[in-house]
């Protein structure tokens, strides 16, 4: 008998947590509205979206929770096309994106504000071994279109070129395709979605060139220059180097106060000259230019 | 007064009519949960037929995967190299784990029982806790030069993928083959050696024909956690939307293309749904793979 | 070959086979673990991922998301198990029901993470949360668990259930106090192979439990505030999720370190809870026949 009261209870309570689920949505509501009964203005944040933006924001966002208690910013990964879908539906305060909404079909870029809050270069990364340092923009576009398939025509050793290419649709590949492929079509090749993964397959498989952001060159790859110049923070900054895109944090027209104050906190020097710096990021005011959704740059 | 008493229900009748509803109330959240992830997965995955007007036939006979629209807004989109790909990883790596899987199962049930199960099974349940990610990254840096070497190519592809597959479902058809082979009657056993038989006959002729019904079920089983396996597979098949040549050629899995791009596509555009698309798919591959193999065996029981 | 012959031989054949597999196993393991050793230390344990490397809230998270995903999921399982196994035996619903379980057992589990996302974090509004994820890693875990309870349940022989029909108890009384306490060491071994799996989860959590830890407070048992550790509603990241961002995205020089650590934390786990989970086990049932 024992036994069966507590079989029967432990389903009981599978049964009432069920159910609560579908409730407890107005719970977790309520809990927010009481609690801001008590201080002045309690608000939750709400944050997702791009993988690659996503360090900086929750660095910046508990830097920021320190001195506003009452603020919860929760920060959270999902991809650039998750956190643009989700804010233009309104499910979220904040979408993180790689990418321009303007470049994404099916998002109504004219009812999203766009805050950038950092800049990212990106360059072509390859195996230690292939023996190429510097590579022309030509010669760039042709390896990711298949028209050069050995690294000897690059002024390599002998040996076959392996692309590794980024996932269709991510930020990443769109900004390198932007800058380099001029519209060719890439050839058919291995797709990747995290910079992780890219620098492990670089590193280990001989013969292979990627792209990736600038924070994760390490030793045991070799970014490459081109056209002479090198994948820095400074040539950046000036345009020289090609390939690099912004951070974007979207939010709804109307936002409320707390919102507002992180994005300002993002803006701040605080953020853009600890955090950014720190994780690898290039800060929004040290750009010299400005570069539009249709990726037409411009002097500051 | 008594006459009632005489016909009302026993104690003992209540009793079980209670824990009969509740069981059936347990069922019938799991269905309802059933029907709604399939009715959620077909809402989403039916879109690219019925509103972006993708041809079925098409989506399931081509082998190109190309989201964006041409001048007539018509896609390009095909399946097959991901079917392909998918139903040749996951057999392969069945074909490699389930043989492996069955011999830890007789040793733990039918020959070294308290070392089976106090060694010998823990450690192979180890292999259910480790993430995928850790596979994967081990696939890239072991395994994929290893191939590399021995076979030429890249090294990524599909034996890559099965290999790492095979280490990944070990546990789980090995743990559910245990618990089936442990269902056959130990009196059966006993009848057998009174008989003169050998431990070994014992266990072929008796133990696994009589438990060769529910050693398929653990099969499925092992077989749908490799369907549904990805973030392991993605990191050694190669990623690349294409028909398979060879083990070792680089292609991809219905699995691995859904993760590698659901993030960065736009809810209700063509290039999401066609992502559910490729998860209602796997799910009518394993609906149907079920059926084949409940068809085989159940002529094969021995009764 | 005579059949004693055959069966020295298949026997021979089999301990080989077993041997090789748990010697590669071992390599396997060992070599995670000698990787990742350096890296472990006390404070490791103890300290959060905000004041560098520690992983304690990861720790801990993976174990509450692991306690809540059994309550939900293994009354519901078990309750199935019985239903398809004992009442509903052989009937047409038990057939149909049981392929229903099977197939929701293939789907990936980003499909599950993103059907928990939409659903219950966005439209239910539970935000990201260890609920949020634990009924996810509820759906991931129902098909194997139900299965494997059912297997259990089947071990034991059909003879108890008439014996216990013929002595005129309910079939109610002969399963709970004969059936389920017989069938106990496989249960445990369901309830360990579904526990595996949702310590090795990453994909279904990403979505759901989320991919950031807030700092927890350990002294606050207040279950409605935010920082509190036993908040249901918080966001959570496990150990799993924890190894998949650092090593996909993880920047700073210590990523491999504290992956390589987190992978040798996350075997230490599984293998106690695994003896644990089978202690308990041989405990309760000696407890029942004596």
């Amino acid at each position: 008998m024992k036994r069966k009261l507590a079989l029967g209870s432990l389903i009981a309570a599978g049964l009432m947590l069920l159910g609560a689920c579908s409730g407890s949505g107005s719970a977790s509501n309520g809990s927010s509205s009481s609690s801001s009964s008590k201080k002045a203005e309690s608000a939750k944040i709400m944050v997702v979206g791009s993988t690659a933006l996503q360090p900086l924001v929750e660095q910046a966002a508990k830097d920021f929770q320190k001195e506003n208690s009452n603020i919860v910013v929760n920060v959270q990964g999902g991809g650039s096309g998750t956190g643009l879908s989700q804010v233009s539906q309104g499910a979220v305060t904040i979408g993180n994106s790689d990418i321009f909404a303007e470049a994404k079909d099916g998002i109504d870029a004219s009812k999203l504000v766009d805050h950038k809050v950092a800049v990212v270069g990106m360059g072509p990364v390859v195996n230690k071994e292939v023996g190429v340092k510097n590579i022309t923009m030509a010669q760039l576009k042709d390896i990711f279109t298949g028209k050069i398939t050995n690294w000897k025509d690059v002024g390599g050793k002998d040996g076959a070129i392996t692309v590794i290419n980024r996932a269709e649709g991510s930020g990443t590949r769109a900004t390198f395709e932007n800058a380099v492929l001029d519209g060719a079509k890439a050839v058919k090749s291995q797709e990747q979605d995290s910079n992780g993964t890219v620098q492990q397959i670089v590193r280990s498989t001989p013969g292979s060139i990627s792209y990736l952001a600038f924070s994760y060159f390490k030793d045991d790859i070799q970014p490459l220059s081109i056209d002479g110049v090198e994948p820095t923070d400074k040539n950046v900054t000036t345009n020289e180097w090609k390939i690099w895109s912004y951070e974007h944090m979207y939010t709804q027209e109307k936002i409320d106060s707390a919102t507002k104050k992180f994005l300002e906190y993002m803006d701040s020097k605080d953020v853009q000259s600890g955090p950014v710096k720190d994780l690898g990021y290039i800060s929004m005011h040290d750009m010299k230019v400005v570069k539009d959704a249709k990726n037409k740059v411009s002097e500051k | 007064m008594k006459e009632d008493k005489l016909f009302a229900r026993s104690k003992e009748i209540r009793q079980d009519n209670w824990g009969r509803l509740l069981c059936y109330i347990s069922v019938t959240i799991l269905l309802l949960l059933v029907v709604t992830i399939v009715y959620f997965i077909s809402s989403k995955g039916l879109q690219t037929f019925t509103k972006n007007h993708v041809n079925v036939w098409s989506f399931l006979t081509t082998a190109d995967w190309n989201t964006s629209l041409d001048a007539h807004g018509h896609a390009d989109i095909g399946a097959l190299a991901l079917i392909t790909t998918s139903f040749s990883t996951t057999m392969l790596a069945a074909a490699m784990a389930t043989p492996l899987a069955f011999v830890i199962a007789i040793y733990v049930v039918a020959l070294k029982p308290k070392f089976g199960q106090r060694f010998v099974q823990p450690v192979i349940e180890l292999l259910l806790g480790i993430p995928s990610v850790v596979y994967g990254f081990i696939g890239l840096t072991v395994l994929v030069p290893i191939i590399r070497g021995r076979f030429g190519g890249t090294g990524f592809g599909i034996l890559a993928g099965a290999l790492i597959l095979a280490l990944m479902i070990l546990p789980t058809i090995t743990s559910l083959s245990i618990e089936s082979l442990r269902s056959v009657d130990p009196s059966y056993q006993k009848f057998a050696y009174t008989l003169g038989c050998t431990h070994w006959q014992m266990i072929y002729h008796v133990m696994l024909r009589i438990s060769a019904k529910k050693l398929m079920i653990a099969v499925i089983y092992g077989i749908a956690r490799a369907f549904g396996e990805a973030l392991a597979v993605q990191m050694v098949i190669g990623n690349t939307v294409q028909m398979p040549t060879s083990l070792v050629s680089p292609t991809a899995t219905l699995t691995s293309k859904l993760t590698t791009d659901i993030g960065n596509t736009i809810d209700g555009t063509l290039p999401n749904n066609a992502l559910w698309t490729l998860a209602l798919i796997l799910l009518l591959i394993s609906l149907a793979f079920n059926l084949i193999v409940k068809g085989f065996t159940r002529g094969g029981e021995a009764k | 070959m005579n059949r004693y012959r055959t069966d020295k031989f298949a026997r021979g054949l089999i301990y080989t086979i077993v041997g090789a597999i748990i010697a590669l196993i071992a390599i396997f393991i060992g070599y995670l673990l000698v990787q990742g050793w350096s890296t472990i230390s006390w404070s490791f344990l103890t300290t959060a991922s905000d004041d560098g490397l520690g992983i304690r809230d990861q720790l801990f998270n993976s174990l509450y998301l692991l306690i809540l995903t059994l309550l939900l999921s293994f009354p519901i399982a078990l309750g199935s198990a019985i239903a398809l196994t004992i009442y509903g035996k052989k009937s047409r619903f038990a057939a149909i029901a049981e392929m229903a379980i099977q197939a929701l057992s293939s789907l990936p589990s980003i499909i599950i993470g993103l059907f928990g996302f939409l659903l219950l974090v966005l439209k239910f509004k539970i935000g990201f949360s260890v609920l949020s994820g634990a009924i996810a890693l509820t759906f991931f875990n129902l098909p194997i668990l139900t299965q494997s309870i059912s297997l259990a349940i089947a071990t034991v022989p059909e003879a108890r259930m008439t014996a216990g029909v013929s002595l005129g108890v309910s079939k109610w009384h002969t399963i709970t106090k004969v059936i389920l306490p017989e069938a106990m060491p496989g249960m445990i071994s369901g309830i360990v192979l579904s526990a595996g799996r949702v310590f090795g989860e990453a994909a279904a959590l990403i979505y759901t439990a989320g991919q950031s830890a807030p700092k927890l407070d350990y002294f606050n048992w207040n279950i409605f505030d935010a920082n509190s550790f036993l908040n249901p509603l918080r966001p959570a990241e496990t150990l799993a999720v924890h190894i998949w961002k650092v090593n996909t995205e993880g920047l700073g020089a210590n990523a491999e370190a504290i992956s390589k650590g987190t992978i040798v934390i996350l075997i230490l786990t599984i293998l106690a809870f695994n003896l644990l989970a089978r202690q308990l086990s041989r405990r309760l049932q000696r407890k029942i026949y004596h």
